[in-house]
């Protein structure tokens, strides 16, 4: 084994990499400073940095949706957006949407449902859901269906998934939830 | 308390890990002073490097090392040490062994930096020269060198009997189609990904996405010359595989290499488009050709596929022995052959083989049906097999009738016209189709460690997996049903080398092979227990036999005076016991040997298409499965659920493209590698028939993570010739071909 080669300080010193800028989150109701380069996703930044690693990586390239978040209560996919640009926002990941002990009623319905299998996709699947029924503009199931198309489940739990929000989104109509 | 589990819908006992994020993935093991490795892939598919200059890449502050052929140490040397329980005959892929090129997109080196964007950054500068080779890698091209691949374990090589060549000329029926489909990767969601933590004496931890934990651990050790004792894989949640982490994928390598040398903790993940830089189900070609009598009585049957394997091992997988099984004909003809391409090996994907082989057979089948003009079912009926031809033995239970017939029913079949294109709703076409569908219930040897402890609790566990496929859920289930406790005392452990062995986690046996051994360890902690609470004092169990009571409610109760009974608390207290502790082993018998022994389906589904754009919709599926005894009905029906869905991107959306001008895969990601998403998907029924089988294995259940697929691409067809009056025998089934 080679070991590595010793650059000079010189060289090393012409190499300029980003360098790292403070910046606040409030993250599932908690304000977190973190000092982050300006090439973090938002997505790495939650795993890798606040140790928050419910939130998926499928992709990197926003197509499959396993990094859905909320920031400011819209559903986004977090690969797709640097840290840096959220100063001061408010994100909600899959570990903020429980009371204590008492899981969200999507999260509830989802076990209820066994709306996921392997689960890699279900924080991903549940802060979309969430983000849904805000935007309040599901009013069927062909519209679950495709307003929640952007969040792949390979494991081909769709239609679990749509019952499952379904019946909060019922719920919700009803005044139950929250 | 209730303490009867076993065929309870019961929603997962991960289920709220799982949904508050708590459940931890292979790359979600965070401890500081963690490194990061970003695999570069190569830019050819055939030749060699002639040059690699890692200069520019190791001369940013914060990369560590760039591993490459050139630095990579002196590992094993045989092909043996690199192979494992799942590998195909031929020589396993080497990560960093040499200079050579074998497939496009193939590891040729690993940045490791101090952060992930580092390295990421890094990898973007290692410079490589190449020199090219011819390279071959379009199947179609290729067929005529096609040759018999060397036997694989557990695939048995097809056999023929009687004479097809000449009952098919002299049959008054004939039909002969050829049926293609091309590669298809897996891509579960969670991309391949390994950390390896370094405890401070150097020993190994391997958070590792796997469907075998000792499969890697055995694989590790042998090329790196750890002992089991340094080194420990773990895999308690698996983002999905379907196949793709039967055998080790090169992350594994690249990551306990570098916490090796550079005596740290490594995470290596794969991108999005590296999960097509492995394994993949083969693309294939195949012919069927069928003679009957008028009336569709099959006369001889001939089943013919050419796959695709790479140069260095010989992937194959059961295509065409279905044809020999799924109907009654006693001249039939089967040959399956490969060809060498420069691609990675091809390995195992949900329902291997079976997915390709039903595809052919079962638009063949509804090719007949209409020649002949009877129903596609009464087709099947007609020839529906008693017995398995293939190995002259009976079947340990078949209710594939039931599945016929139950299936047709939900579906309201009966009103279908069988004239193409005569149900359409103005420029809607609809159409429906049919397909039945084979899997093995295989059975092979696992074994199961249990603890009971003074408190009641019961701890089971063994090296197998969870990949979404609900096995945590299925053991809690048998064990707390088999010691009658309540399924919050029992806690099931999988994905951890140290554990009791298990081989990896598919094929559709590890409800079967891990149930059984669970089932015989708990048998053995009952003997026990039956025995402490017989010696207590005034036992009201002294004068009973073991097979005369029932564990149920925490208690050990007699079977006629449930008066009669001591608490498994107390039987423990009175033995003088803090805990029990119990291994077993169990694997199939002489006795279910004498049995051929599948699981069957039936699948029917609705399709509507645009005439004018040719948009395929699939609006409705009924999957109709004999499976044996169903251990839990919600987890169940979720698998057969997700394998239709999958069903459906085989039948109209998945393809790896190749562009054989570079023999690389074009569709690397998931917007060009189509896979179905919600509003992709309908509405799906699931239908389990009633099937008693003592003789399949000691549960009576037969495995259910890949029946559910098999049937769903030809049923999808044959739909679409309904609707359109148009066969399309080229998957997948996209709107250009309709037009």
């Amino acid at each position: 084994m080679n070991s590595k080669p010793k650059a000079d300080a010189a060289t090393k010193a012409t190499v300029s990499l980003p360098t790292k800028n403070g910046i606040t989150l409030k993250v599932n109701g908690a304000v977190k400073q973190i000092e982050i380069a300006p090439w973090t996703t938002l997505l790495d930044a939650l795993r890798e940095h606040l140790g928050l690693t419910g939130t998926k990586k499928g992709c990197d390239h926003g197509q499959c949706g396993a990094c859905t978040v909320l920031v400011n209560g819209k559903r986004i996919t977090s690969c797709l957006t640097l840290a840096i640009m959220h100063d001061g926002a408010e994100v909600t990941t899959i570990e903020g949407l429980a009371e204590g002990e008492v899981l969200h009623p999507l999260q509830k319905a989802f076990v209820e449902h066994d709306a996921f299998q392997c689960g890699y996709c279900t924080p991903g699947q549940i802060c979309s859901a969430v983000g849904l029924l805000r935007e309040g503009k599901a009013k069927s199931p062909e519209d679950i269906r495709e307003l929640m198309s952007g969040n792949i489940c390979r494991c081909g739990a769709y239609a679990n998934i749509v019952a499952a929000i379904e019946q909060v989104s019922r719920m919700g109509e009803r005044g139950d939830e929250e | 308390m209730r303490t009867e589990h076993i065929g309870k819908p019961i929603s997962r006992v991960d289920g709220r890990a799982k949904v508050t994020g708590a459940a931890k993935y292979a790359a979600e093991y965070n401890v500081p002073g963690l490194v990061y490795g970003v695999v570069v892939s190569s830019a050819i598919a055939k030749g060699r490097i002639t040059r690699i200059d890692v200069a520019e890449a190791l001369r940013l502050p914060g990369v560590l090392q760039v591993f490459t052929h050139e630095n990579s140490p002196l590992l094993a040397q045989s092909d043996n040490s690199y192979s494992d329980e799942v590998a195909p005959p031929g020589s396993p892929f080497r990560p960093l062994h040499d200079g050579e090129i074998r497939y496009s997109a193939q590891p040729v080196a690993l940045v490791v930096a101090d952060t992930f964007e580092l390295a990421h950054y890094a990898a973007s500068l290692v410079r490589i020269g190449y020199e090219r080779d011819a390279h071959a890698t379009n199947l179609n091209e290729e067929r005529e060198r096609a040759y018999q691949p060397r036997p694989r374990e557990f695939i048995p090589p097809p056999e023929s009997r009687g004479n097809a060549e000449k009952a098919f000329a002299e049959a008054i029926v004939r039909l002969e189609e050829e049926y293609s489909a091309p590669i298809e990767h897996h891509n579960p969601m969670e991309p391949f990904a390994t950390t390896v933590l370094r405890e401070e004496n150097g020993r190994l931890l391997v958070y590792d996405k796997t469907q075998g934990v000792q499969n890697v651990q055995n694989y590790l050790c042998n090329v790196f010359g750890y002992s089991k004792g340094d080194l420990r894989v773990l895999s308690p949640f698996v983002g999905g595989a379907f196949g793709a982490g039967l055998r080790p994928v090169y992350q594994v390598f690249l990551a306990v290499l570098a916490a090796r040398e550079l005596k740290r903790s490594v995470r290596v993940s794969l991108m999005r488009q590296q999960m097509f830089t492995f394994t993949h189900r083969p693309a294939i070609w195949q012919r069927v050709a069928l003679g009957a009598a008028p009336d569709g009585t099959l006369e001889a049957i001939t089943h013919k596929a050419i796959a695709e394997t790479s140069q260095f091992e010989d992937y194959s997988e059961t295509v065409v022995n279905w044809s020999g099984l799924l109907y009654r004909c006693d001249n039939v003809e089967l040959s399956h052959t490969v060809v060498k391409l420069d691609l990675h090996t091809p390995g195992d994907m949900r329902a291997p083989g079976a997915v390709w082989g039903l595809h052919a057979l079962e638009c063949a089948m509804d090719e007949l049906a209409f020649k002949v003009g009877i129903d596609p079912i009464e087709l099947r009926l007609k020839n529906y097999a008693e017995r398995d031809q293939n190995e002259g033995k009976p079947f340990s239970s078949k209710e594939l009738r039931a599945c016929y017939r139950l299936g047709a029913e939900k579906f309201g079949w009966a009103r279908r016209n069988p004239q193409p294109r005569s149900m359409r709703e103005g420029n809607v076409l609809i159409g429906w189709g049919m397909a039945g569908g084979v899997w093995e219930a295989f059975h092979i040897t696992a074994d199961a460690k249990a603890t009971l402890t003074a408190d009641g609790r019961l701890t089971v566990s063994s090296a197998t997996a969870d990949i979404g496929t609900g096995t945590y859920t299925i053991m809690t289930q048998i064990a707390a049903e088999m010691l009658g406790l309540p399924i919050e005392d029992v806690t099931f452990k999988l994905g951890d080398s140290s554990l009791s062995k298990s081989p990896v986690e598919g094929g559709s046996f590890t409800a079967s092979t891990v149930g059984s051994a669970v089932k015989a360890v708990c048998e053995k902690i009952r003997k026990k227990l039956f025995q402490l609470a017989r010696k207590i004092d005034g036992s009201p169990l002294a004068n009973t036999k073991l097979d005369n009571v029932r564990f149920v409610d925490g208690q050990i109760r007699s079977h006629n005076d449930s008066s009669r009974a001591v608490s498994l608390i107390e039987a423990m207290r009175h033995g003088g016991l803090s805990a029990i502790e119990e291994k077993a082993s169990a694997g199939p018998t002489p006795e279910q040997m004498q049995y051929s022994r599948f699981a069957h389906s039936a699948v029917f589904t609705e399709v509507r298409i645009d005439e004018d754009l040719g948009t395929i919709r699939v609006m409705r599926v009924v999957g109709a499965v004999a499976a044996g005894r169903i251990l839990n009905p919600k987890t169940a029906r979720s698998q057969v659920l997700g394998a239709i869905v999958m069903g459906i991107g085989t039948a109209l959306e998945e393809e790896s493209v190749i562009d054989h001008t570079f023999g690389r895969i074009m569709t690397h990601n998931l917007a060009d590698y189509h896979v179905p998403v919600n509003a992709d998907v309908h509405d799906i029924e699931v239908i389990f028939v009633q099937e008693q089988d003592e003789a399949v294995n000691p549960l009576g259940a037969k495995g259910l993570g890949e029946i559910g697929i098999v049937g769903v691409a030809a049923a999808i067809a044959n739909a679409v010739f309904h609707a359109t009056g148009k066969r399309i025998r080229d998957l997948p089934i996209t709107l250009d071909k309709l037009l």
